[in-house]
């Protein structure tokens, strides 16, 4: 049960993932862009999470951990750039 | 008690596929940055939510003891998910300055997108078209 479970979240996250390309692709404007890559960074963490499920071992968590933290942080760099011109004042 | 926690861990990664899945249609379908913002934020969260959750079930159920990994990544997404969305909400402002006018006053000398108390004397650039600020 676990397999097909794994197959669905597999087929809808990565569903997920041409939905954000097609909005980073074609965002009107320059904050959908930043959202969009948001949106991937914690759709990768979730699929490398599931991935980490399929092969049965626990060693894909801190690659997840750190494309959180490198996501989080380049959002937010990001962000700051557009309302301040600068990332570190 | 085996097949009842297999069920369980299945309905978490369901769970977890179904509200990413939703949360990036959402971002795609939606008209404008506000109501994008709406989407990945509330339901790509409850998604990993839901597949952390799934992975944590999981090893405690194979491996017999309960790993803090998971725990880190989902304390550290719910604490992230907020800040970065109000980030891009005021750089969204910060970028339409027409959309900051339609808004009710902030009561203070600084506008909705910045707390910069240089901006009060700064109204006449805060409004010209390119919304840069001096």
């Amino acid at each position: 049960m676990i397999e097909h479970a794994l197959i669905f979240a597999f087929f809808a996250v990565s569903l997920a993932l041409i939905f954000n390309l097609w909005r980073l692709v074609q965002g009107p404007t320059l904050t959908d862009r930043i959202l969009a890559v948001d949106t991937m960074v914690i759709n990768v963490i979730s699929l490398i999470i599931l991935f980490g499920i399929q092969e049965r071992t626990t060693m894909y968590f801190e690659a997840a951990l750190l494309f959180a933290m490198f996501g989080f942080v380049s959002t937010v760099a990001y962000c700051r750039f557009i309302l301040r011109g600068d990332v570190i004042e | 008690m085996s097949f009842l926690m297999e069920l369980l861990i299945a309905a978490l990664i369901v769970m977890g596929g179904l509200f990413s899945f939703v949360g990036s249609f959402g971002l795609l379908k939606l008209p404008d940055l506000m109501t994008r913002l709406h989407g990945p934020t509330k339901a790509t969260t409850l998604g990993v939510g839901g597949v952390l959750g799934a992975s944590m079930l999981y090893f405690l159920w194979t491996e017999g003891h309960l790993s803090i990994h998971e725990i880190l990544i989902s304390v550290f997404l719910f604490l992230t998910a907020p800040v970065t969305a109000h980030f891009i909400a005021k750089a969204h402002l910060h970028q339409n300055p027409d959309v900051e006018r339609s808004l009710p006053p902030t009561g203070r000398e600084a506008g909705w997108s910045t707390y910069d108390r240089r901006s009060h004397h700064a109204t006449e650039p805060r409004s010209s078209p390119d919304g840069s600020e001096q």
